[in-house]
């Protein structure tokens, strides 16, 4: 039996778990100290977390399936949409216009009443629920018919792209109710906690961080499962599979659905560590990145995933920082690096460094 | 489905393809085809390149849907109306031409990924590995003679050794028909003959069909013999029968 935590696995969680214990500590002390962690760093660092999330939920469907979302920044994005929405509640009449039960945007734009799909978001459980439902939902009843019609390699690429940027186009249109272009913010707490409060910030961060690790076991568990040798084997000969009985596309909504479910939460998690969610989360470029990740640090071996992800956004903040103009060469060339130099990504590199197992060899009858 | 169709002596057929019609863009690639097959019998179907093998193949096993015609199974069932995975559950088995095994997945694993077992996610999900099913899939690996490669990556196997793993995945499924496409091609001549040995001892508790171009191979398999020309059947006997007649030397055996 595969071991749930292996090696790899194990030495990432332990470093999670270090950073989610030793950043929070590091804040509080003293600004002279030269390992004074600035408090507005802690939720930055939520959001790479975040991100690695993602990368582990595309893996999950990539890596081992081989479904290629190129649609994933949608689910993250409902996700993110759905907690939005609960922070605009949340504000109620301490918004520029006051008025309890409507948001600023709908006000403005004058608005009379809440519309029926923003009804039950005052409260906190409801949002948590439908920012993993409605990317879950989503995700079924697409996947269910592009599965069964056996839609797969590069159409379904494709498809997953459209359904991003035909959210996107949905999301921009103030008539959608949705706060179009300028999408949700101005957010002020969570649960009764301000969210400019240095420990509202630690408390989102470490549970960004258990959401990480919870779901790295989790796509864990499924893949050294037997379903989840199903899934290679589906990736690998889909046909063969089918013909030992395999419902395929059954396993392939499955785990398009799990992964979707995930990037939802990464979405909740991310949008009140960064105060905003609108709809630039839709654009396929999105998407496109959350890939580059994955191949970044290694397809379809999770850990990579987030590794992946936190090294390209981390490169990212650099970038844009410094050199604003270059980062979407920096981007590209990365991609094509991996493709032609790193086809395991970071972690296929470091098994290629690492001395090989004496293994016996293999006794070959005539 | 009417009962008069399947006459007196075809309900005995555990597989009787009667009247199947299948064209690509207006090429007839199955014609007509009708055949009966009763249960444990070992046949060989034969016929030169494009004579239809592979597609009556995909008919039964659901991969390709006739454009007329019926694949009637076990009296009761008709196969054209349900897809792969339908049709495998049912107990038919098929290997394929090109040996096609999980390639990143051990020896143990696709056996492991064969044997027979609900097949639903969520049985799957929660499946644990027992003792029981350690125990089957070495009986498995012995019959195929690869226990020794057991923890091995099946794409590490030679052509040889693949066939032979699919061979086993195949019967892992314990299925009450095999379909076995070319299962000789890549294999050398001991290994030819030791296949033809396998095949006639599954043949008996289950049913056997397969495709072969090997003359040789087929004479081992010292069974009945199809001729398939043009979609449809050309020839049935022995195969010192069939090859002895014109039509099919003209086709087939002469060139």
């Amino acid at each position: 039996m595969t071991r749930l935590i292996d090696l790899r696995l194990g030495l990432f969680l332990a470093a999670l778990f270090a950073v989610t214990v030793l950043a929070p500590l590091a804040t509080t002390l003293p600004s002279t100290s030269a390992l004074n962690l600035p408090s507005y760093l802690i939720p930055l660092m939520g959001k790479y977390l975040c991100y690695a999330l993602l990368a582990v939920a595309l893996d999950l469907c990539w890596g081992y399936a081989g479904i290629l979302s190129l649609g994933h920044g949608a689910f993250f994005a409902l996700g993110g949409y759905a907690m939005g929405m609960h922070l605009m509640r949340e504000i109620g009449a301490r918004g520029v216009y006051a008025n309890p039960e409507l948001p600023d945007f709908m006000v403005f734009l004058g608005w009379t009443e809440l519309p029926w799909f923003w009804y039950g978001f005052d409260m906190f459980w409801f949002a948590a629920v439908m920012a993993l439902l409605v990317p879950g939902l989503l995700a079924f009843v697409f996947g269910w018919f592009a599965f069964r019609s056996r839609v797969s390699g590069v159409y379904l690429s494709i498809i997953t792209q459209a359904l991003t940027f035909a959210l996107l186009l949905a999301f921009f249109r103030n008539d959608m109710g949705f706060g179009g272009n300028n999408g949700l913010t101005d957010f002020r707490d969570v649960l009764g906690f301000s969210l400019s409060a240095p420990s509202t910030r630690i408390a989102l961060f470490v549970l960004t961080a258990v959401a990480l690790a919870g779901c790295m076991l989790l796509a864990r568990a499924i893949t050294i499962s037997k379903a989840g040798k199903v899934l290679v084997a589906v990736r690998d000969a889909e046909s063969r599979t089918r013909f030992l009985g395999y419902r395929v596309e059954s396993y392939s909504v499955f785990v398009f659905t799990v992964s979707a479910m995930m990037a939802g939460l990464a979405g909740a998690l991310y949008v009140p560590q960064v105060g905003i969610i609108n709809p630039g989360e839709f654009a396929p470029a999105n998407s496109i990145e959350i890939v580059v990740w994955v191949a970044l640090g290694g397809r379809g071996t999770l850990v990579g995933a987030a590794i992946g992800a936190l090294v390209v956004v981390a490169l990212k903040s650099w970038l844009t920082a410094t050199f604003p103009d270059l980062w979407l060469f920096a981007l590209g060339g990365l991609f094509i690096l991996v493709t032609l130099a790193l086809p395991n990504g970071l972690l296929g590199l470091l098994d290629r460094l690492k001395p090989r197992q004496a293994k016996p060899a293999a006794e070959v009858p005539a | 489905m009417s009962t008069a169709l399947i006459g007196a002596p075809l309900n005995a057929a555990q597989l009787y393809l009667d009247g199947v019609c299948r064209s690509f863009d207006g090429f007839k690639a199955i014609n007509g085809l009708s055949l009966a097959v009763a249960k444990g019998e070992l046949r060989a179907v034969i016929g030169p390149n494009g004579a239809g093998k592979t597609t009556m193949m995909d008919i039964i096993t659901g991969k390709t849907r006739p454009d007329e015609g019926k694949v009637i199974w076990n009296g009761d069932t008709d196969l054209t109306k349900i897809d792969e995975a339908g049709v495998a559950r049912l107990g038919i088995g098929r290997k394929f031409q090109k040996p096609t095994v999980f390639e990143t997945h051990s020896v143990e694993d696709n056996i492991r990924l064969a044997l027979k077992a609900p097949r639903g996610v969520f049985p799957v999900l929660f499946d644990r590995r027992s003792a029981e099913e350690n125990r089957r899939v070495t009986e498995y690996l012995d019959r195929i003679r690869l226990t020794h490669l057991r923890a091995e990556t099946a794409a590490n196997l030679s052509h040889g050794q693949k066939q032979w793993l699919e061979i086993g995945m195949l019967l892992a499924q314990e299925p009450q028909l095999l379909l076995v496409d070319e299962p000789a091609a890549g294999m050398t001549d001991a290994e030819t003959m030791e296949t033809a040995e396998l095949l006639k001892s599954i043949a008996g508790e289950r049913t056997v069909i397969v495709v072969e171009h090997d003359m040789d191979f087929v004479r081992a398999l010292n069974c009945r013999v199809t001729v398939l020309h043009q979609g449809s059947v050309l020839a049935e006997g022995s195969l010192d029968h069939v090859s002895a007649r014109d039509d099919v030397i003209e086709v087939y055996l002469g060139r």
